[in-house]
């Protein structure tokens, strides 16, 4: 971006869910991931796996912060990238759903541990391991569940977070199944 | 599927072969390069290829630009081969000036065998890790059985919307295994993330309305009418004859519309002529076709254009609306949506359109009359801008193509050399490199032997890549280098001039080398020009030399390029000459580039 300053409307920085399908080949992420660093916008989660395995296309759900003006060129930017296919701001299409796994590892003693194994109850974490002095939960929800989890976690004692960031996928009947076949197979 | 081929047919080679071969199906006729241990199979498949002329240049960096010397003044796809490592390193310069200029190139480096990448084996680099970011696509090829079809994408991508270049990395033990070659696939794939898209009637509609109402309009072309080809020149001369409207080009757009067509303002921006930036200024409708809105030819961006509705149409979304906000983006290419507007245009405009702006036309013409382009050749000194618009005189009629490397001569010979046809300026715009016309020279003139080319260089730009000489010896290429020698780095001497208290900081070009000895020692012919009356014969003899010429044009040492919108400044706040300069700049202003 040039150092020249943009034109001085002053609008809000908003956070936007883009949902992306990607050929699964090396290289692919590096180039999402350098285009942010590159061009200076920032990332606030990104997750990625291959969704179609005949196809060899992953999914990259990514949050990123901005004004509409950067958002759009986000997208586009994203647009040029060559194994880039589909581009889809979940933000703006419409309800969509956002969902996080965590791992949280807490060490605690005496009373503490029946206090972190009633709150588990209550946000409907699963405890995946036990120990005398630890337990692991594993908790998947909206971003701002876990948040809340972790920092009552962190008042019982020592913890260790793992967080697969956000993954996304819109509501309703709308499938990306006619776009996606036009795509040829490899 | 399977594909079986009886051993021994001419289908089966090993990947090299095919490279090359697929190289020739993609209309390659000439390749730059300079051979090294990762792409001996190749430089070995070349060999036995009769169909590829290739150019041996002396740097890897100068064979990315020749490429695109050729690519800019043919229209085709340029073509490279370097080796691995400080080949491919040395190419990235090249290759970020072309996806900078959108340059379509195929770049092929050669890689260690895939066995030991990751090793750091000898010349060992990441090269497709390093130009990702400075290429429009790169491959590593890992599996021999793709190489065809990824040779054929590669030109496909590297052509088609905006063009730009693309990189194949070509491990040594891929380019010996065998394969059985693959011809382009005759139904062409969709090049997967399309730039096509449908162009909208509707504002095609409201935008030729908006054209046809205006008041006071300015077309305002760049590089991306060249890109489109002939046709879309043409076209844009067509829509500025139909509307009488005022016509300005970005330095990558220079020739799209004749610099002699009475309706076209000079080039724009920050040493663009003082009509062209006040119209820019001051218009009510403005249509951007093919350029981006640089900061080069907006100035200060909160004071850009400020009462005009904006149109912009370009062939990558991305551009739209990146710098400036517009008010129709049409997502295109320049000639079809030319050819849409124009037909529009004609449907709807009527006898009373071209009489609604005469008015803008007085006030143009009181622009006009500023003649911000003037200067004063009064003493026995050579005027860098006399240099070259006597150069221009001597060959418009020659129909020359014209190189330059980067800095005040540039900018002079933006100003003061008329282009009449698009394909025939190749300048480093985007990237700014110092060192790219003497190389790109050097494609121009093997794509049109016949042709005079010149590549107008400064004195500190043309050490940069100098090493050149020798490629233009080797292959009898007759350029003639223009050297306008005032012994600084110009460029940056005036900006120390003018916002550093002349605190002239290493802009001295200390120790050139006599440059009529230099020309000798490579067996080309030397000219020096010490005074202005020497020029005019001088000139005669640079043209009608049949072999290269380095010309040395002693020039006014400390002349400075104007008229010039200062850093942070607005395009109503040109400067015409040094005495305008009393505007302190501004400290955001000392700030920027």
């Amino acid at each position: 971006m040039s150092v020249y300053q943009k034109n001085d409307i002053k609008e809000k920085e908003s956070s936007r869910t883009l949902s992306l399908i990607v050929d699964n080949q090396p290289g692919t992420l590096a180039r999402v991931i350098g285009l942010f660093s590159g061009r200076g916008y920032n990332i606030e989660s990104l997750t990625v796996t291959e969704v179609d395995n005949r196809r060899h296309l992953s999914r990259i759900s990514l949050v990123t912060r901005g004004t509409s003006m950067t958002i759009e060129q986000i997208k586009s930017q994203l647009l040029r990238i060559v194994p880039v296919h589909l581009v889809r701001d979940l933000t703006l299409e419409g309800p969509f759903i956002e969902c996080e796994l965590a791992l949280i590892k807490l060490v605690a003693q005496g009373s503490d541990r029946v206090e972190a194994l009633r709150i588990a109850e209550t946000f409907r974490a699963k405890t995946l391991d036990v120990t005398l002095s630890s337990f692991v939960f594993e908790l998947t929800g909206r971003p701002h569940k876990i948040d809340a989890f972790i920092c009552l976690m962190q008042s019982l004692g020592d913890t260790e977070i793992s967080r697969t960031g956000v993954s996304a996928i819109s509501r309703g009947s709308d499938t990306e199944t006619k776009i996606l076949e036009q795509i040829t197979l490899n | 599927m399977k594909v079986f081929v009886q051993m021994g047919s001419d289908l089966q080679m090993n990947g090299a072969e095919a490279v090359i071969k697929a190289l020739v199906e993609n209309g390659v006729e000439v390749i730059f390069g300079y051979p090294g241990g990762a792409v001996l199979p190749l430089y070995d498949a070349l060999f036995k290829n009769k169909k590829i002329k290739h150019i041996l240049v002396r740097h890897e960096q100068a064979a990315v630009h020749a490429a695109e010397g050729y690519a800019r003044s043919t229209g085709k796809v340029g073509c490279v081969l370097v080796t691995s490592g400080p080949g491919a390193t040395n190419a990235i310069t090249g290759l970020t000036d072309a996806l900078m200029d959108s340059v379509p190139l195929v770049c092929l480096t050669g890689q260690v065998p895939t066995h030991l990448i990751g090793t750091d084996a000898f010349q060992e680099a990441d090269t497709t890790g390093i130009s990702r970011p400075c290429t429009k696509h790169n491959y590593l090829v890992k599996n021999a059985d793709l190489l065809c079809d990824i040779v054929h994408e590669a030109f496909a991508i590297a052509s088609s919307g905006r063009p730009g270049p693309v990189l194949i990395d070509l491990p040594k033990d891929i380019q010996l295994t065998d394969v059985i070659y693959k011809k382009k696939s005759t139904k062409i794939n969709k090049i997967r993330n399309n730039y096509e898209t449908i162009i909208d009637k509707n504002t095609i509609s409201i935008v030729a309305n908006l054209l046809v109402k205006a008041k006071k309009p300015i077309i305002y072309g760049g590089g991306g009418v060249v890109n489109a080809g002939p046709e879309a020149s043409s076209l844009l001369s067509e829509l500025v004859d139909l509307l009488n409207a005022p016509i300005t080009l970005t330095l990558m757009g220079l020739g799209a519309v004749s610099s002699e067509n009475k309706n076209f303002l000079g080039m724009l921006g920050m040493h663009g002529t003082y009509e062209a930036n006040m119209a820019m200024h001051n218009c009510d409708v403005m249509l951007n076709i093919g350029a981006r809105f640089d900061d080069r030819v907006t100035g200060r961006l909160n004071a850009f254009s400020p009462n005009s509705k904006k149109i912009h149409v370009d062939i990558d979304k991305s551009s739209i609306n990146k710098v400036v906000s517009v008010d129709y983006g049409i997502v295109g290419d320049a000639r079809k949506v030319l050819s849409l507007l124009i037909k529009e245009i004609i449907k709807i405009k009527d006898e009373t359109t071209n009489s609604l702006i005469n008015d803008w036309w007085t006030t143009i013409n009181e622009w006009r009359n500023k003649k911000s382009l003037h200067f004063n050749q009064t003493s026995k000194i050579i005027k860098p801008q006399q240099a070259i618009k006597s150069l221009y005189e001597k060959t418009k009629n020659m129909d020359p193509f014209i190189t330059t490397e980067v800095g005040q001569h540039q900018m002079w010979a933006a100003q003061y050399f008329g282009f009449s046809k698009p394909n025939h300026w190749m300048t480093s715009g985007g990237l700014g490199t110092m060192g790219y016309g003497l190389p790109s020279s050097v494609g121009v003139q093997v794509a049109h032997p016949n042709s005079l080319v010149i590549d107008i260089s400064g004195d500190a730009s043309f050490l940069m890549n100098m090493q050149e000489l020798s490629t233009i010896v080797q292959y009898k290429l007759p350029v003639k280098i223009f050297i306008l020698n005032n012994q600084w780095m110009g460029m940056v001497r005036q900006w120390q001039e003018l916002n550093h208290g002349t605190r002239y900081s290493e802009s001295y070009t200390e120790s050139l080398p006599d440059l009529i000895m230099l020309a000798k020692s490579f067996g080309i012919k030397g000219i020096r020009v010490n005074e202005i009356d020497e020029l005019d014969h001088s000139l005669d003899e640079i043209i009608n030399t049949d072999g290269p010429v380095i010309a040395d044009i002693r020039i006014e040492k400390e002349e400075n390029c104007f008229p010039m919108i200062p850093s942070g400044a607005a395009h109503n706040e040109m400067i015409l000459s040094a005495d305008d300069n009393n505007t302190n700049i501004s400290e955001v202003g000392l700030a920027l580039v």
